[in-house]
């Protein structure tokens, strides 16, 4: 009986990996680096994660947890809320209606399907952004930050795989 | 669904200002601790490195050093003898005094990475005297000001965010505009009037209307003036600010109080 609760306790541990990594990479992404012109690129580490883990597991990277992980992000972010949540919730369900395609690929075609992912997100925040100021922002900033993020996708999704066997593999 | 919810949160956002802040101050405070411990190591690093770099520089940067240092102590005999001048003209003519300042110095354990967004969260809160709408200051001039207080954690708003704006004053022809950020490195200036002299390399300082910061803050220098309008460089260089002193400077209305501004 003990053994089935610890099992139980285990399997719920390892199943809020997705959830835990991606919270630390929320917070990765807040560290102060002392770069010129670093901050306002920053990648979009959030994303990467929330894409990988819809691909590879959508039953730990729900609708909800996105929404709750965007949510976090926008209260930490200082910036207006409901922005990231909206962006995740909505790659999160664009990923998950292309599933089948993205599961039989290979590592190239999944960095390129991120990119596709990514560029909508870009639009959106912009959109998101500029609705909310009222005016046309300079699409730039964006643009740059989904260029540094589609380059650092190869080394976080390095670290999802290494998380996603030690955790959810075992 | 979610999707619906994200949108109405915006809306909450905008019109539930308060209560937001309030939420995310709390959030922000939860998270301090974690935020505090994981920025030390990549602050300790920037230092290595930047140590490394500072070591190769050395003897350039000694000579460098060494005549500032002579011209700065010019500069302190002549500042010496304007204090003793200012304090006895201002015996004579029964100047009420400035009210006191004090400082408080917090680490920066935050910069948020977003395209959108400017600001920057602290480590020091209501309980070590932190108040909405205090100036905050780094080395060279000023950065932002406080817009959400926690208890222990507290976030500035950079004067280069778009909703930044700052009552300024150019300090030779003593022309007020007020300092607007755009999410670039350089603010600009607004509600100049079309003719007004502006020259390139001119110092912007704040000017104290409004009532949130005190006058003669210095902010930041003119990079161009042209018909595009006129873009200011902050003082402070807001990519790398590892500690920043807030500044209470016990002037009324430092409680956003709107209705002290009007009047």
């Amino acid at each position: 009986m003990t053994a089935t609760f610890w099992q139980r306790l285990d399997k719920a541990g390892r199943n809020l990996a997705p959830f835990a990594v991606t919270v630390m990479l929320v917070l990765i992404g807040l560290i102060p680096i002392p770069v010129p012109a670093y901050t306002p690129v920053a990648p979009q580490l959030t994303l990467i994660s929330v894409y990988y883990w819809t691909i590879h597991r959508p039953d730990l990277m729900r609708p909800g947890v996105a929404f709750l992980l965007g949510l976090l992000q926008d209260l930490l972010i200082g910036g207006p809320l409901g922005v990231n949540a909206l962006m995740l919730v909505v790659a999160q369900w664009a990923v998950l209606n292309q599933r089948r395609v993205f599961l039989a690929s290979t590592f190239a075609l999944l960095w390129i399907g991120f990119a596709m992912v990514m560029a909508g997100a870009v639009f959106l925040e912009w959109l998101a952004f500029s609705a909310l100021s009222a005016t046309m922002l300079p699409v730039k900033p964006a643009l740059f930050q989904g260029l540094l993020t589609v380059a650092m996708f190869p080394a976080v999704g390095w670290l999802l795989i290494r998380m996603h066997r030690a955790f959810l593999n075992a | 669904m979610l999707v619906f919810a994200s949108i109405a949160l915006m809306m909450v956002g905008k019109i539930e200002s308060v209560s937001v802040d309030s939420a995310r101050a709390r959030v922000t405070d939860a998270f301090a601790p974690i935020l505090d411990a994981i920025s030390r190591p990549a602050a300790t690093a920037a230092r290595v490195i930047e140590s490394a770099v500072e070591v190769e520089n050395a003897f350039d940067e000694n000579q460098r050093l060494k005549a500032e240092n002579a011209r700065l102590l010019q500069w302190k005999q002549a500042a010496l003898r304007l204090e003793t001048e200012n304090a006895s003209l201002r015996t004579l003519l029964r100047v009420t005094p400035e009210p006191s300042v004090s400082f408080i110095t917090a680490r920066v354990i935050a910069t948020p990475g977003s395209s959108f967004v400017r600001t920057l969260v602290v480590t020091a809160g209501r309980r070590d005297g932190v108040r909405k709408g205090q100036a905050a200051l780094a080395g060279a001039g000023l950065v932002g000001r406080v817009i959400e207080v926690g208890e222990w954690s507290s976030r500035v708003l950079l004067l280069t965010d778009i909703n930044a704006r700052v009552p300024v004053v150019l300090e030779s022809s003593r022309q007020r505009a007020v300092l607007a950020g755009d999410n670039s490195d350089q603010a600009k200036l607004l509600y100049l009037p079309p003719e007004s002299p502006v020259q390139v390399g001119e110092r912007v300082v704040t000017s104290g209307h409004g009532g949130l910061f005190p006058p003669g803050l210095p902010v930041g220098v003119v990079t161009s003036a042209s018909e595009r309008g006129v873009r200011v460089l902050p003082n402070a260089d807001l990519s790398r600010v590892e500690h920043l002193r807030l500044v209470d400077f016990g002037l009324p209305g430092t409680e956003l109080d709107l209705a002290a501004e009007w009047k």
